[in-house]
């Protein structure tokens, strides 16, 4: 049995602790927020925060996680209302979405290490995240917005 | 608008029904002509497809729209219900947006061919319509004043002499009483108050807190995972296979083998399947199942020539598929030689052959481009549960009208007994408008008599894929001793078919016309792709005129407006299939938005490319500069005509993601073969475009008119890569002709 700690609740799951974090949130645990997009740690889509550190839980060995504080997008905010979630709205960023929690869930690591980042610094950061629809233009905007907001305590 | 009352051309009939427990449905049905994407391959019917959806009005004043068509990032979800809500005058904000299931009397519900806003933009307003005529009929009775008088305004009826009100929810129990009105008025485009006013994605916050919605993330009490190891490589198939390692993993419940289509199975126009013989690994949990695989002992062999049946319109046709293993290189080769034999003559106008004999000067030009996989982010998975009495299938596809007939041919189940649920898609591009992941989905689930998901792996995905076609195609240009383009000859070919449109344009703008066609049959399963042959054709023929501008000392803007004027006013040959005017539009558009030739934007070089497809026009002006060593397009301006734009933020959002696709495609896109078997495997070797790859600006200019919306999700694609092809040759002064431009990837990078 392996004891997690995800978005500050615990768990209890009987899985092998091979096992890559992402599949124990998905199948055992219900959090198919973190997607799964490659397995290989090429495009971003399963990134969650480990002691709020971006990882790629797609080949996150789950034994990993254990002892650690694992937050997921579910997470991120009580009620969806992140500086990010927020400006992930009002600019529509999204086609499809698949890809957008990973997005995000990068991004949040970034807006918390800088406040005002530029345009080098968003591509530098989030260079590891694919969007197959092609949202990057908004998803700069949208990290720009929240990071504005951010400052002005918003 | 060109109409403003409810079309009588369709046959048209609402329903409406009480809801038990009080409130007002509108079942609509209606039979609209279908003929837009009923082009060659679709296995559509000929001429009328049933449609139907519903409008539910309660007593609480909430209004729920069912949506009909799935959407895959299209935004389907949010502008088909603004149709509605617009005509139907509801309070947007209380409007509450379903997906439909899939219903054999709502036709193929299909998402795709730009089709969506374009197929249901009038019957939806005719529904939104009527629905607020009865309201406001109820209304009027219950206040004894005439209809005349009453008003309407975000889900209230008013009768504005009495000052008295109420809401559509108070009203609409006695409104499903009445008899349904003919002929219903609807609004002027002037007075739009929701169409045309951009509206936030109604499951935006669903997808940013990580909500369930995807196919991936659909589950059910007892459900299994399941996999497919299929064949190494185009060309093989399973021998043998020994699963006792694989069985003794832990969670693995069952390993078979599986044939999809029996010998002779008549397969429609959707039936596509890369592989017949398949090895099926089930399990308890997805990661057990890929796991266990690794320790398969499969032994495949050589397939040889097969045969598929084919069940047309034409009837049935059996096609032989060759068994070669192929490979890139040879494939080249070979549509090197075919370019050289003669070809299916197309069309043709004037003299091409006297004319290109007399020329002065003769231009010859070969374009060449990979086959593309989709990857989709979302790989190709489905729910199903399948009993003896009953099917239930739950998952991200684009035309479920299309599987259902072969599911239930392969099911032995009657259609009214197979039960299709759509979820969100993680993106589609054309991949799953081909069903067959259904179809192994419901056999494993029969087999196995117990619900099971079946989930490819990004590597099933893009190795087991119906790409988009490996195309060739050859331009020639004669030019006279003035260099005026006096024949113009496209010769085009593919792996496993044509790209040519030959009544597309320059076919009309030149006296002399010749399109020629050829095919190289193949094992490599294809299939459509943002735009089907459009995506390349804008890539060459649009790289081709460029050329041509240049060699005639034009401007590559009036060079094509010329052309342009000279079909519009003096049009060679019949059949053209585009609106010179509304081209030539786009394109002046694009010149102006973009400052073409001002000094102040001399730094960038400059490309500009326009193309028709899917009934809507796009121009781009791409703009290039070096970064890091490495050519990055930094701004894009583009200007399209779509006709009445519904969601202006959310249409602009898929014009810039188009635009980010073609760049990404053009660069990077690109699936070859050795011996059969895909070389891009992952994301690590199929390179695609990335957040620091893409520009920081991409502006869009929509042209403004009343036109009925023609469709926007195709159309801004293909001549994207055109714009990048001629701004890369103004940087690197040489063309390049073979596609992708740029490097694919050769180690993993790290993140």
């Amino acid at each position: 049995m392996i004891t997690l700690n995800i978005n500050k609740k615990t768990y209890d799951v009987d899985v092998d602790p091979e096992t890559p974090l992402l599949w124990v949130l998905r199948d055992n645990l219900n959090l198919v927020g973190a997607k799964y997009g490659c397995g290989l740690a090429q495009c971003g889509a399963c990134v969650v925060h480990l002691n709020g550190e971006a990882v790629r839980s797609c080949v996150t060995k789950v034994s990993r996680a254990v002892g650690q504080k694992v937050v997921t997008i579910e997470g991120l905010s009580e009620k969806g209302d992140h500086p990010l979630q927020k400006a992930w709205i009002e600019l529509d960023v999204v086609q499809c979405g698949y890809c957008q929690a990973g997005q995000i869930m990068s991004a949040a690591v970034l807006l918390r290490e800088n406040k005002n980042p530029t345009d080098a610094d968003i591509d530098d950061a989030m260079a590891g995240n694919i969007c197959r629809c092609g949202t990057y233009l908004r998803i700069r905007h949208a990290i720009k917005l929240a990071a504005e907001n951010q400052r002005k305590g918003k | 608008m060109a109409n403003p009352k409810t079309s009588m051309q369709r046959r048209s009939f609402l329903k409406a029904t009480a809801i038990v427990g009080g409130g007002l449905m509108i079942n609509f049905s209606w039979l609209p002509s279908f003929g837009q994407i009923n082009n060659n391959k679709t296995g559509l019917p000929e001429d009328w497809i049933e449609i139907n959806g519903f409008i539910k009005i309660t007593p609480d004043n909430v209004i729920k729209i069912l949506n009909p068509n799935p959407d895959f990032g299209q935004n389907v979800m949010t502008s088909l219900p603004m149709i509605v809500a617009e005509e139907l005058d509801a309070d947007w904000k209380n409007v509450v947006v379903e997906m439909a299931p899939h219903n054999t009397k709502l036709g193929p519900q299909f998402t795709g061919g730009s089709n969506s806003v374009r197929m249901y933009w009038k019957p939806l307003r005719e529904a939104g319509a009527t629905a607020r005529y009865m309201l406001m009929q109820a209304a009027a009775q219950n206040w004894n004043v005439p209809v005349e008088e009453i008003t309407t305004k975000a889900s209230i009826l008013y009768h504005k002499k009495s000052g008295k009100s109420a809401t559509y929810g108070s009203v609409a129990t006695k409104a499903a009483t009445l008899p349904v009105p003919k002929n219903v008025k609807l609004k002027d485009v002037n007075d739009f108050k929701i169409v045309g006013h951009s509206q936030e994605n109604v499951e935006g916050l669903k997808i940013v807190t990580g909500a369930s919605l995807f196919g991936m993330d659909y589950k059910q009490e007892g459900m299994q995972i399941a996999m497919i190891e299929h064949p190494p490589a185009f060309g093989k198939k399973l021998k043998s296979f020994d699963a006792s390692e694989t069985l003794k993993m832990p969670g693995i419940t069952n390993v078979f083998s599986l044939k999809l289509y029996e010998d002779g199975f008549e397969q429609g126009g959707f039936d596509t399947r890369s592989f017949n013989d398949l090895l099926v690994v089930v399990g308890k949990t997805t990661w057990e199942v890929m796991n266990a695989r690794k320790k398969l002992n499969a032994i495949w062999e050589n397939a040889g020539d097969t045969k598929d049946t084919i069940s047309g319109r034409s009837g049935k046709t059996e096609v032989v598929v060759p068994g070669t293993l192929e490979s890139t290189s040879k494939q080249l080769e070979k549509m090197q030689e075919y370019a050289s034999k003669p070809a299916q003559l197309l069309r043709k106008d004037g003299d091409p052959e006297t004319a290109f004999k007399n020329a002065a000067q003769i231009i010859e030009r070969t374009y060449t481009a990979p086959f593309l996989a989709h990857n989709c982010m979302e790989p190709m998975n489905f729910f199903a549960h399948v009993t003896d009495e009953k099917a239930l299938l739950v998952g991200p596809l684009q035309a479920p009208g299309w599987i259902q007939p072969t599911l239930a041919k392969i099911l032995n189940l009657p259609a009214d007994k197979i039960e299709i649920q759509m979820t969100r898609m993680g993106g589609g591009f054309g991949r799953r408008a081909y069903g067959h992941y259904l179809t192994e989905a419901a056999l494993i689930s029969k087999k196995i008599n117990a619900p099971v998901k079946l989930v490819y792996t990004r590597e099933d995905d893009m190795t087991y894929g119906i790409y988009r076609p490996m195309y060739t195609a050859t331009y020639r240009a004669a030019l006279d001793a003035n260099k005026n383009l006096i024949a113009f000859h496209v010769k085009g070919g593919g792996i496993p078919e044509h790209p040519v449109h030959a009544n597309r344009f320059p076919a009309g703008a030149v006296e002399n016309y010749l399109a020629e066609g050829w095919q190289i049959s193949s094992n490599i399963t294809i299939g459509a792709f943002r735009a089907p042959r459009s995506n390349f054709n804008a890539a060459a023929e649009q790289s081709f005129l460029d050329e041509l501008a240049e060699a005639m000392g034009k401007d590559p803007i009036d060079f094509r407006l010329e052309l342009l004027k000279k079909a519009k006013e003096t049009p060679v040959g019949k059949n053209n299939d585009y609106n010179a005017e509304r081209y030539a539009a786009v394109l002046q558009l694009v010149k102006e938005k973009s400052g073409w030739g001002k000094p102040e934007n001399k730094k960038y070089s400059r490309g500009v490319a326009a193309y028709f497809c899917h009934n809507s026009y796009a121009a781009h002006v791409v703009d290039m500069v070096m970064k890091d060593g490495q050519p990055y397009v930094e701004r894009v301006f583009s200007a399209i005509d779509c006709g009445i734009v519904i969601n202006p933020d959310a249409a602009t959002n898929m014009v810039q993601g188009a635009v980010v696709d073609g760049i990404g495609n053009a660069f990077y896109g690109g699936l070859t073969h050795i011996d059969g078997a895909v070389q891009q495997t992952n994301f690590h070797q199929y390179r695609m475009i990335r957040m620091n790859e893409s520009p920081k600006k991409i502006d869009v200019s929509f042209v403004d008119n009343d036109i009925d919306p023609t469709g926007l999700g195709e159309p801004p694609f293909p001549p994207v890569f055109g714009a990048v092809a001629n701004a890369l040759y103004k940087l690197e002064g040489k063309r390049n002709y073979k596609q992708p431009f740029g490097v694919q990837l050769l180690t993993p990078r790290a993140f």
